[in-house]
């Protein structure tokens, strides 16, 4: 199917790479599928796991968030997560681990150095279902707008 | 808005299976234990209306910037 989107124009989509997010995202509750974007391209279950990514909704073209790899730079980010959150998402195992998606939501404004990332909420998606979820981590240490470049200058 | 009173201890009970028990009162501060299944979710308020905001706001981001963010990481493990 065709998509109109803000960022990259008319883009195509493989319905099969839809995402269902049944709640939506908190702020968008309408907006409950999603797919992956790598530039403009779309970013499936057998590509390489990269840095950022955009989760494009496919209800509206104009609403898409940047999706950062925490873990590839802060390789100790281990949020604590509820057993609820897999209800949906299906269960987390060893053996399944390959098929999960862990990504937080980027504020990138254009002052790229005032980028902030949130931590308190990973996006989880679950690749082999093709489910997500925006949850949020018991963690008290974490914060919803944390400041990456500060880190770096310490 | 249904509103109770409860005393120290006392509970209420939401549908078949949720419990909200008074665990103590310090001044203007309650401490309140949940007892639900694991597939109910819960969360201070505070929190979710920071991430509907935080949502919100990350809709800003462009292309452009992340363009630049690219750029900047590269020539920064270049250096």
């Amino acid at each position: 199917m065709k998509l109109e989107t803000t960022h990259f124009g008319e883009i195509d989509i493989d319905e099969t790479k839809i995402i269902d997010f049944d709640d939506g995202l908190p702020g968008f509750p309408s907006d409950k599928r999603f797919v992956l974007l790598d530039g403009g391209r779309e970013f499936g279950e057998d590509d390489e796991p990269v840095p950022f990514l955009w989760l494009q909704s496919v209800t509206n073209g104009n609403i898409a968030f940047i999706l950062l790899d925490v873990f590839a730079v802060m390789p100790d980010y281990k949020p604590v997560l509820n057993p609820s959150d897999f209800t949906e998402l299906g269960a987390y195992s060893d053996e399944c681990k390959e098929d999960f998606l862990i990504y937080n939501i980027v504020v990138l404004p254009e002052d790229v150095k005032k980028m902030s990332v949130n931590l308190v909420a990973p996006v989880i998606i679950n690749q082999n279902i093709k489910k997500g979820k925006q949850v949020v981590a018991n963690n008290s240490e974490y914060n919803v707008r944390h400041y990456l470049f500060e880190q770096i200058d310490d | 808005m249904l509103a109770l009173t409860r005393r120290k201890s006392e509970s209420i009970i939401i549908g078949d299976n949720v419990e909200i028990v008074v665990l103590g009162i310090q001044g203007e501060q309650v401490k309140l234990g949940i007892i639900a299944p694991k597939d109910i979710s819960v969360h201070r308020k505070e929190v979710y209306l920071q991430i509907q905001e935080e949502n919100k706001k990350a809709l800003l981001s462009g292309t452009n910037a992340l363009n630049e963010l690219g750029a900047l990481m590269k020539k920064s493990s270049s250096e």
